[in-house]
């Protein structure tokens, strides 16, 4: 269009100049010019007319879509867009707690070993002022088949791999497949990081059956599968290297731990939501050392050879007004677990002070027959009653149970004690990224004494949104 | 053990294997369209109500049963449910619902977004990085989001992709026509300035020409403090406030004692469908919101 008022422009121009020129020689010659012209811009103009007719076409005849920007216009995310979820956890505490100096549940057998440094079992002896782990989780899909996830402990000069794993993603049919180190999917708060319990310490029982972590975490293969039902129906079964107590690492080929698993689930109107377990873990152990007590009140070690099976029951129930956990919830979780194992024990005197087991310290060891069959269970409520508010108790009773030593009950203290534990708490959460905790525990987990335990709690987590697991 | 697994996964293929296109939509309003679009041909399951906040569900049992089973999964998008929507995804064991595949369908890929942040920092509060996920308030986004659902819908059958577009076109022209109703309804409110519980009618107003001048929670996702309140009064000097808006999902106290305090009416509106008796239906919520709104300015 443009092209063509030029045009226009220029025998306008040579209209205008007409009565300057004089003579009709010179006035003939001028119109046979603008004859020319004007036969020359009328064919443009017919062409550029022809040329609009065909594009206005073109136009009509493509979809709409495309003659439309696209609706959303996103600037090339730089290679970084491709960076992991990273979030960081910070935890820490103030615990006032009597001193005791090795630190254990009576009638049960130490998962810490028999390292003196830690106590019976490490990091619930701490007192006073304390970082707790600091935990780095980086994660994201690692192509359209795998996500993976990592999750990194550190404190004062270690950094631990709590976690490192692989997850399936488009295998389908409710099949989900997890490779590398992961918390195991037995019980209900096995597979919860410490900064989502909701309480300051993991249940005694778990304490007692995994050991400082409060969990059972394996190396290994995790297969789950979920039901197509409107019933929420899950199965699992892992296989791993089963290195951590009640397991022992080994040098060997194929698994050292298997585990069996089944949830159900559901919702009981808008307002309830409910899940229950049933979960079995088989354990292999080798040399499998702890700490015992001789009878006459030496110490004494004894190592453990052969299996350990778990069962574990667990169930959940939450409750929010109109399902919706904002302003008020209440969640009760209950768990109860049953520990066997069978095998030998061999009772040695590591530190050749002449105990039962080597009353010469020439460096001999009893072994014996070793059976023992153990409960505990746990429950607890937490009501968060404003959106920033919550409080909660938990009771846990365990039972020593029966405990066969064979021969070697003549040269060890074999503790019959049922331990207790009362805990209450409040917190208060100013966001859902930041939470502080004020605990009190009636403790009576070891024979003889009642420990008031009092514990002041942060946890913040900063980055990526975490998830809300059930 | 296997062949018990073997008998499981049999039994588990042969219930997939239905003729209903099944949808899983995690919040009402898409929940609602996608049935405009499907009608009979296609069952929908909505996660949420709208009594609850979108942004503090927990990965339920019963969502992941749901999941498992979905061809379709319709999602807000715009990290809405990035606190359980990923874990549900992950834990479905459901590949064709995975993001990036056809059957993961997000609405707030399919409009502009509004008050995309341009700091990202949680001072600020629970900020989304991509933008607003409140989208749905404005029916014009609603039509965009239909548009590609029933396309994506069309894609994942084949069969029914014909009824699909049909029954979009036929709500598309009622949409039209409804869209100019409330518009010519709600000229009065242009202009009008209001206090929001929850920065979740940005689409509304921008779309009505609401005039946002004060959010009762500090920062997003952090609830109101009576300091706040106090200061957010005593700061509309020039121009006062007309009402305060929430969302039913949204406890009544805060704008209550707003109301209470300066005479200004708090209005609750649905927010989704659902969200009151006259809310039954995406027609009805704008109908309901509509109406609610002018009725506080009489």
């Amino acid at each position: 269009m443009l092209h063509s008022s030029r045009w226009v422009l220029a025998a306008a121009g040579a209209l205008v100049s007409l009565p300057a020129l004089a003579g009709d020689a010179d006035l003939q010659a001028v119109r046979a010019e603008i004859s020319q012209l004007k036969a020359a811009y009328e064919q443009r103009i017919a062409a550029l007319e022809a040329r609009l007719q065909t594009a206005e076409q073109q136009a009509a005849s493509r979809p709409a879509a495309i003659a439309e920007p696209p609706p959303v216009s996103r600037a090339a995310a730089p290679a970084s867009g491709f960076n992991p979820e990273v979030s960081l956890i910070l935890q820490g505490q103030y615990k006032n707690m009597k001193d005791v100096a090795e630190r254990g549940i009576t009638g049960f057998v130490p998962a810490g070993g028999h390292d003196h440094d830690h106590g019976g079992i490490a990091g619930i002896s701490k007192r006073g002022f304390s970082v707790d782990h600091t935990e780095l989780v980086l994660a994201a899909n690692i192509d359209p088949y795998w996500r993976g996830q990592a999750i990194l402990a550190a404190l004062d000069g270690e950094v631990e791999i709590e976690e490192a794993w692989v997850q399936s993603l488009a295998i389908g049919h409710g099949i989900g497949v997890k490779g590398g180190r992961w918390r195991s999917g037995i019980g209900y708060l096995n597979e919860q990081h410490p900064h989502a319990w909701d309480f300051a310490d993991a249940p005694l029982m778990y304490q007692a059956l995994f050991g400082e972590h409060g969990s059972y975490t394996q190396d290994g293969l995790q297969f789950k599968w979920l039901a197509p039902t409107p019933l929420f129906l899950e199965f699992g079964a892992e296989l791993g290297r089963g290195a951590n107590f009640p397991g022992s690492d080994r040098n060997k080929n194929g698994a050292g731990a298997g585990a069996l698993f089944a949830h159900v689930g559901g919702d009981v109107g808008l307002a309830n939501s409910w899940r229950a377990g049933l979960s079995y873990l088989k354990t292999r152990a080798r040399e499998r050392e702890a700490h015992f007590e001789d009878v006459g009140g030496l110490e004494a070690v004894g190592a453990f050879d052969g299996r350990s099976t778990t069962w574990v029951a667990d169930f959940v129930w939450k409750w929010a007004p109109d399902g919706n956990p904002k302003y008020r919830n209440f969640k009760f979780q209950t768990e109860y677990f049953q520990r066997r194992e069978k095998g030998s024990l061999s009772c040695s005197d590591d530190e050749l002070a002449g105990n039962a087991c080597d009353p010469l310290a020439a460096g001999d060891s009893v072994t014996s027959a070793y059976k023992t069959r153990q409960s505990g269970w746990y429950a607890q409520g937490v009501y968060q009653f404003t959106p920033n508010w919550r409080a909660g108790l938990r009771y846990e009773q365990l039972d020593s149970g029966s405990r066969n030593f064979g021969a070697n009950a003549a040269n060890l203290v074999v503790d019959s004690y049922r331990p207790k534990k009362t805990t209450a708490m409040a917190d208060y959460s100013w966001s859902e990224f930041s939470r502080v905790r004020l605990q009190y525990a009636r403790d009576q987990s070891m024979q003889g004494l009642t420990d008031h335990q009092w514990t002041l709690q942060y946890i913040m987590s900063l980055g990526a949104h975490g998830a809300h697991k059930f | 053990m296997r062949k018990l697994l073997c008998l499981c996964l049999l039994a588990g293929t042969s219930l997939l294997a239905r003729a209903d296109l099944r949808v899983f939509a995690t919040v009402p309003e898409w929940g609602a369209l996608a049935r405009e679009i499907g009608g009979e041909h296609v069952t929908v399951y909505t996660a949420t109500h709208a009594l609850q906040d979108p942004h503090r569900i927990e990965a339920r049992p019963s969502l992941l049963a749901q999941a498992r089973r979905a061809d379709l999964l319709v999602a807000a998008g715009a990290e809405l449910e990035s606190g359980w929507l990923p874990l549900v995804l992950r834990d479905s064991g459901n590949a064709v619902i995975q993001p990036g595949r056809p059957g993961y369908f997000e609405a707030a890929a399919q409009v502009k977004l509004l008050n995309v942040p341009t700091v990202l920092d949680r001072a600020h509060g629970d900020v989304h990085a991509a933008g607003n996920p409140h989208l749905h308030l404005d029916p014009r986004n609603v039509l965009k989001v239909g548009e590609a659902l029933s396309v994506r819908m069309g894609e994942l059958d084949p069969a029914r992709a014909q009824a699909y577009q049909a029954a979009f076109r036929t709500f598309a022209g009622r949409w039209q026509a409804a869209i100019g109703r409330w518009e010519k309804q709600g000229a009065a409110l242009r202009g009008v300035p209001v206090f929001v519980h929850h920065e979740s009618f940005v689409y509304l107003s921008n779309w009505l020409g609401l005039r946002e001048i004060g959010t009762l929670e500090p920062k997003p996702g952090v609830e109101p403090s009576s300091g706040h309140l106090t200061s957010l009064l005593a700061r509309q000097q020039g121009q006062q406030a007309r009402m305060v808006l929430r969302a039913a999902y949204n406890s009544d106290a805060a704008s209550q004692w707003v109301a209470g305090k300066s005479g200004m009416p708090a209005v609750m509106l649905p927010y989704t469908v659902g969200g009151s008796p006259a809310a039954s239906d995406l027609a009805g919520l704008f109908d309901d919101t509509l109406q609610r709104l002018l009725q506080a300015l009489r």
